[in-house]
């Protein structure tokens, strides 16, 4: 028996045994009723989502074709889906606005469990980066597409949406250019810094050093650091003031999470630069190539992967970081989170994390696959 | 034309290349030959300034080498180090086009250029052109460094080590090929080495240095017969000075005329060669013959033995 199968089956069949699949709420914020999945759908629903799960249960356990296991994963998400849409449809009053759905524990810890039993999975099949982009961007799809056609408007966290639909759009674009945003400035900062460092070995310490210190300052507390002296420029340049140089705001949050990007994007440039083979760098400039010829055309390439890892670690990074920016003003999914715990309703922190959360593994993935191709190609050591 | 005159490198108080003076005949190959920080490989990139001469200069036939930029001159001259330094990142064809790109020659002429060379160096084009350098054997990445250095058609070829990384068979294999491509493109060659085998193989003269200094450039029987210091008769090898000697002349140059029973040598088979074989075989003498199958003359044991002393 697979090892990993017997813990995941075991959580997945407590779960569904002591906690409840969804919860009944009579408003947003009553603590509600829980019902167990054979309670909320009929007799054959109930005995389908069973029938799948104990499906992708045996698969867990007894298989040992990773594709099989895999699919049998991917069925019992979707049979946990749909029985979780299906509760919300019966347990709604026709045209009710009031009444909450929400997924109960038994659906959280199913959907991690047959999430981590996929992601298994697919490790095992050892797919190529391209294929791995393409399986992300075929389930984005599939759970969009649901999303669309109001497959789960019933649920709690989609009534919370249906709510704050223009919001959430504004608050989510406004996350992703915070996040890139940040992103692209330190870049255009830290590859020369980090060429610096690189090339004048005795400075390296120094930068390094410095931008080590701002990394373990908490990212509240920079905030705080930084609404000071902000403040005091808006006040003294009218100009600033009028480009939305506050201290509160996006400025402050963009400002910490660019230092806080420095370091890793720094720290991997300097080091994939020193991975290069000196001899191809020797050879370069031996055949009449000029310095920044040199860097563009040999030294950067090839240290192309590592320092796209040092990017792909500040990217998610700021991805989780910019939920804290909405404390101070700063906007992005991080309102709802902070709206939703100031409000005791969980649905509306749950709009905000679930987004975030699938956008920061999203992130991670494609920067992986991409770190991979690149690999791969460039710096095998001849 | 290679004139190096006065040639001197300081970093401090070290001296590392003392005023060092020789000349390169244009076609030629020097070998330079030395110990670990003698200053070989420092004079070497003197020569095309990736390292810059604290006094003294160099001049390119006739030209001071730093009358342009440094770049410009070193798109002039082929460099070649150990260990190859072939782009990873980029296809052979890329490799070698390498400096005719920088000077900006038109596609059509760099790819013909790619062709002939990896035809040259009996690397398919159709298979090796589009493949990246890890895909290749040793010895052909060793090759296509030679053949990315000689693109722009050079005058002057700087070979750093090139062999050192290669085991003793593709080694040998490399040096006949270096051989041949410089008769073919009539290039101007300065090869750093420690080997003196290879130095003797290689090199129509011999550049001897030790502590910075030159202690003797010569022609490779010179250093045998008349060696100027006696670190250069340790370098060359008290012992195996005869057969070093031997070596450098071929069976074509010594055969004496008449015909002989005994084993066929080839004419370009060296004296040294010829002994072995007739040690291992017992026979007196040798056949000097032709590839066609004209005899050339004969070797005796002890006409070969004549040469070997000084």
């Amino acid at each position: 028996m697979d090892p990993l199968g017997v813990v995941l089956v075991a959580a997945g069949a407590a779960a569904l045994l002591f906690l409840p699949f969804v919860v009944f709420k009579s408003n947003r914020i009553v603590p509600g009723n829980p019902c167990t999945l054979a309670q909320v759908l009929p007799a054959w629903g109930a005995f389908g989502c069973a029938a799948a799960l104990a499906l992708a249960g045996g698969g867990a356990l007894w298989a040992t074709n990773a594709r099989v296991r895999l699919l049998l994963a991917l069925l019992g998400v979707v049979a946990v889906g749909a029985a979780a849409a299906a509760a919300g449809d019966a347990l709604t009053p026709p045209g009710d606005r009031i009444v909450r759905i929400a997924p109960g524990g038994a659906f959280w810890v199913l959907i991690v469990c047959l999430g981590l039993l996929a992601t298994d999975a697919t490790t095992r099949m050892r797919p190529k980066p391209a294929v791995r982009v393409l399986f992300l961007a075929l389930s984005l799809a599939v759970v969009g597409l649901a999303l669309a056609r109001g497959t789960f408007d019933h649920l709690s966290v989609m009534r919370e949406y249906a709510v704050n639909a223009t919001r959430f759009a504004h608050e989510a674009r406004r996350h992703l250019e915070l996040a890139f945003g940040s992103l692209a400035a330190a870049v255009v900062i830290a590859l020369p810094l980090g060429v610096l460092c690189h090339r004048k070995p005795r400075l390296k310490p120094g930068i390094l050093g410095t931008l080590n210190v701002i990394q373990t300052i908490p990212a509240i507390a920079l905030f705080g650091i930084l609404m000071a002296p902000l403040g005091a420029l808006a006040a003294a340049v009218p100009l600033a003031e009028r480009l939305g140089i506050r201290g509160i705001g996006a400025a402050p949050a963009v400002v910490a999470l660019f230092l806080y990007s420095l370091l890793p994007i720094v720290a991997n440039t300097a080091a994939g630069l020193k991975r290069v083979s000196r001899a191809a760098v020797e050879a370069a400039h031996g055949m009449g190539m000029t310095d920044l010829q040199v860097l563009a055309g040999v030294e950067l390439p090839l240290a192309l992967p590592v320092i796209l890892t040092g990017i792909r670690v500040v990217l998610v990074q700021n991805i989780g970081m910019v939920t804290v920016a909405a404390l101070i003003g700063g906007g992005g999914l991080g309102a709802f989170v902070f709206q939703g715990i100031g409000q005791t309703a969980i649905d509306l922190v749950l709009l905000g994390a679930i987004p975030i959360v699938t956008l920061a593994f999203a992130a991670a993935l494609v920067l992986d696959a991409l770190v991979e191709v690149l690999d791969v190609r460039e710096t095998r050591q001849p | 034309m290679i004139t190096v005159e006065k040639l001197t490198k300081r970093y401090g108080e070290t001296t590392v290349v003392d005023e060092v003076s020789f000349t390169v005949e244009r076609g030629s190959i020097t070998v330079i030959v030395g110990t670990s920080g003698s200053g070989k490989s420092t004079l070497l990139r003197m020569i095309n300034r990736l390292i810059e001469p604290s006094s003294g200069r160099v001049l390119l036939d006739g030209r001071d080498t730093r009358s342009e930029p440094a770049h410009l001159l070193r798109r002039r001259i082929g460099y070649v180090i150990q260990g190859h330094g072939l782009f990873p990142h980029r296809t052979v064809a890329e490799n070698i086009a390498t400096v005719p790109r920088l000077l900006g020659w038109q596609e059509a002429r760099i790819e013909a250029r790619v062709r002939e060379l990896l035809t040259v160096f009996s690397l398919d084009p159709a298979v090796y052109a589009q493949a990246l350098p890890h895909q290749l054997s040793g010895g052909q990445q060793q090759r296509v460094g030679v053949a990315r250095a000689l693109a722009a058609e050079p005058v002057v070829l700087l070979m750093d080590e090139p062999f050192g990384a290669l085991d003793p068979i593709i080694r040998a294999k490399a040096q006949d090929d270096l051989l041949d491509i410089q008769g073919r493109f009539g290039t101007t060659v300065v090869l750093v080495t420690h080997d003196m085998d290879e130095a003797f193989r290689l090199g129509d003269r011999v550049a001897v240095m030790s502590g910075g200094k030159l202690l003797q450039y010569d022609r490779p029987a010179e250093l045998l017969v008349h060696p100027a210091d006696p670190f250069v008769s340790r370098m060359t090898g008290l012992a195996e000075r005869a057969m070093r000697l031997l070596s450098l002349i071929t069976a074509g140059e010594a055969a004496l005329p008449g015909a002989a029973e005994g084993p066929a040598v080839a004419p370009t088979a060296t004296l040294r060669e010829v002994l072995s074989e007739l040690v291992w075989s017992g026979a007196d003498a040798a056949r000097v013959v032709d590839a066609d199958g004209t005899v050339r003359g004969r070797l005796t044991v002890a006409a070969i033995l004549a040469r070997g002393a000084p």
